[in-house]
């Protein structure tokens, strides 16, 4: 896996600095606003994600804890009329610079959506797309060897190993998110941003997911916004409240939950609104 | 239990009760109501396509039947001239060899022979030309020869001319009759499927003319529209839909491709003739610009489809390529064509069908005319299918309008087959998500 991981990093992905080690967190983000067209969703929000550990971004719906996610790995850029302004430094390189090319980035900063959305192909199709062109692989075998240690990093390979031919729609919805975040493991990335992983999966599927992320902890900075406050108490370490498009509180997650200091973090976690 | 015993609560209560029957029965009604409208206009349109059909086939059904004469004929040597072969006049010496068969001589004014001649088709004689040319020493022998009877002739043995009507209502005499009766009865006439109308092009003798050119015609046409029309309307469609930013500029395309699609077609023939025949010297009456002109007339109607089965494509797919480091090209190569290529084909292939049956603008470049073979390359002359249609319909000979009926029938079926295509490749490309 290390030898995949320093491919990815041949292939171009800045290294000016080392990973493991570094002080100060993987990802910073500083007066970040968002405007879509002429509204305004997020106002100068400042947040910073440590490595190998999950981030939680709860709040009430529209609060802008899913545009902040896509202003991660740019997936802002390709909505017609957003504009990002304010800066997120990703192993000190600021993201939004010019010198940065956002589909590279992408392949550094890895995403899985709310609803499972697997390509029509078949699983191993699935896994392999990324890699394949990112140019990871040289021969089959490497590419088989990827797909099965990323299948296996998510846990879903006892499950899939003999039906890798099977489209990737076929499996039932857990199966489904699981896949996408082998997919997404399978290009290497740094970051994993989840946008509310769990929220079309039954409590058994959920759970399955939650025990991955933490599984996964020990080796990405993880992102993840999320509605179960239960769930972010489970499977994060720091957790930030977004309200209104800015970020009303954010700290270690114990502390979050048992010694808010914001009157409206502690109405949200204890049900009062949202 | 009467009226007088209820309470004032309980008569509002069952007042209610009727109330809301009342409108229960109400809403049936105008549900049975619609369900009754919607077959009805179900019905009227099966009865009208089951009338147009049936029209077409009861009139066309009898061009697939056609009737041969199997003759003897005698090639006396003093009336051939091998220096001149073509000057011979082999048509009479095919109807002298029938009339001798029958018993008969013709007259001094040769009215029986020419009689004769009007019911055996000219082409008996251009068999024992060609024969002739192969082998000269068949001069002085008696071959037989097996060709059609003239249309006039099959029509009579097809029932559709009647020794009822009066003579000078139909285009045979009495004693050509008599001879048509005595020949079917002296089994030298048989009548068969018309292989000629399938393997022939058009002719100025209805039982020769045959829509081979025009089915050729039409498929050459075809091709050049749909290898002009399908990438152009493809790639430009993916690009509006995909690449393109919205802004004012974009919608004004949109607006004004949308318009295009519904500009009378006639309009697109005069763009043909003034671009395509005078500015670019395009050959008229050719099967390419004929292409070129459907192609221009097809286009608006692709790009539309083609967004639309763009559009269809769920987002989710776009954002899960652009997540794992896909570039936009590469999603829209990877995923998003693949999945709307159903959609995109059925939309190509339907206005394709479409414009294989379109004339008006072939009328307007010159498409025409009288070809009477089969166009060799793109830029010869040649016909199509529903402009063979249009001008058999005006030629003035019964038989014709038989075979215009014919060739609507051939025309369908070349549609049904298309359409068929679209629904096949459908079901091969479609995938689920």
């Amino acid at each position: 896996m290390t030898r995949q991981r320093d491919d990815a990093h041949a292939q171009g992905v800045s290294m000016t600095t080392p990973r493991a080690g570094q002080a100060g967190p993987k990802l910073s983000a500083t007066d970040i606003s968002v405007f879509y067209g002429d509204k305004q969703a997020l106002f100068d929000v400042s947040l910073d994600m440590p490595d190998r550990a999950v981030t939680a971004l709860i709040g009430p719906s529209g609060c802008g804890k899913s545009t902040f996610l896509r202003c991660i790995n740019r997936m802002n850029d390709t909505i017609p009329g957003a504009r990002v302004e304010g800066r997120i430094i990703l192993d000190g390189e600021d993201i939004n610079d010019r010198g940065v090319d956002p589909v590279l980035l992408r392949a550094r900063v890895g995403m899985v959506f709310q609803k499972p959305n697997p390509f029509p192909k078949s699983i191993f199709e699935n896994v392999a797309y990324g890699p394949r062109i990112h140019g990871f692989a040289s021969t089959k075998s490497e590419l088989a060897d990827i797909v099965e240690s990323s299948l296996k990093r998510a846990g879903l390979w006892a499950e899939v190993a003999d039906r890798l031919q099977a489209p990737g729609t076929s499996l039932s919805g857990g199966q489904q998110q699981r896949l996408v975040i082998a997919r997404a493991i399978a290009v290497s990335p740094e970051v994993i941003l989840m946008d509310e992983p769990c929220s079309a999966l039954d409590p058994i599927a959920t759970a399955k997911i939650e025990e991955l992320i933490d599984d996964l902890r020990s080796q990405y900075c993880i992102v993840i916004v999320t509605h179960s406050m239960a769930q972010a108490a489970r499977v994060s370490q720091r957790t930030a409240f977004f309200h209104m498009g800015a970020v009303v509180e954010a700290g270690a997650t114990d502390e979050i939950f048992t010694n808010p200091r914001d009157t409206r973090t502690q109405d949200y976690i204890t049900g009062r609104f949202g | 239990m009467t009226d007088a015993a209820l309470t004032p609560a309980q008569a509002a209560k069952a007042r209610a009760r009727a109330q809301a029957e009342a409108r229960l029965k109400r809403r049936y009604r105008a549900e049975t109501r619609f369900r009754f409208y919607g077959r009805a206009a179900i019905f009227l349109a099966l009865a009208f396509l089951v009338v147009l059909l049936g029209r077409i086939g009861i009139q066309g059904y009898s061009t697939f039947v056609d009737y041969r004469i199997s003759l003897p004929v005698e090639i006396s040597a003093d009336r051939v001239d091998m220096a001149d072969l073509g000057g011979s006049n082999f048509n009479l010496m095919v109807a002298e060899s029938a009339l001798a068969v029958l018993g008969e001589e013709d007259d001094v004014y040769g009215e029986a022979s020419s009689e004769m001649m009007a019911i055996l088709s000219g082409d008996l004689g251009f068999q024992i030309l060609d024969r002739l040319r192969e082998d000269p020493a068949l001069i002085g022998q008696t071959i037989t020869v097996q060709g059609p009877m003239k249309a006039n002739a099959s029509l009579y043995y097809k029932g559709q001319i009647s020794r009822d009507t009066e003579v000078g209502g139909r285009r045979l005499s009495d004693r050509q009759l008599d001879w048509l009766d005595e020949l079917r009865q002296r089994d030298m006439v048989s009548g068969g499927f018309n292989w000629t109308f399938l393997s022939r092009s058009d002719s100025t003798e209805p039982e020769q003319a045959g829509v081979l050119g025009a089915v050729v015609g039409s498929a050459m046409m075809l091709l050049v529209t749909a290898l002009l029309a399908a990438p152009i309307g493809v790639l430009a469609a993916t690009y509006l839909e995909e690449f393109a930013p919205k802004n004012r500029w974009t919608d004004l395309i949109e607006v004004n491709i949308n318009n295009l699609a519904a500009v009378p077609s006639i309009i697109y023939g005069l763009l043909g003739l003034a671009v395509f025949i005078n500015w670019l010297a395009v050959p008229r009456s050719s099967p390419l610009l004929g292409g070129l002109v459907l192609a221009l007339m097809a286009l608006p109607t692709i790009i539309i489809a083609t967004r639309a089965s763009l559009r269809a494509v769920p987002p989710s797919i776009r954002e899960a390529a652009l997540a794992v480091g896909a570039s936009r090209t590469q999603t829209v190569f990877h995923h998003v064509l693949p999945l709307a290529m159903p959609g995109m084909m059925t939309g190509t292939i339907l206005s394709l069908a479409h414009a294989l049956g379109e004339t008006a603008p072939l009328l307007m470049i010159g498409m025409v005319s009288f070809v009477p073979g089969v166009p060799e390359t793109l830029t010869s002359a040649a016909t199509v299918l529903p402009v063979q249609i249009f001008i058999w319909e005006n030629a003035s000979e019964r038989a014709f309008h038989e075979r215009t009926a014919a060739a609507i029938i051939v025309l369908l079926v070349f549609m049904v087959l298309m359409n068929l295509a679209a629904v096949l490749l459908r079901r091969r490309f479609e995938r689920r998500w």
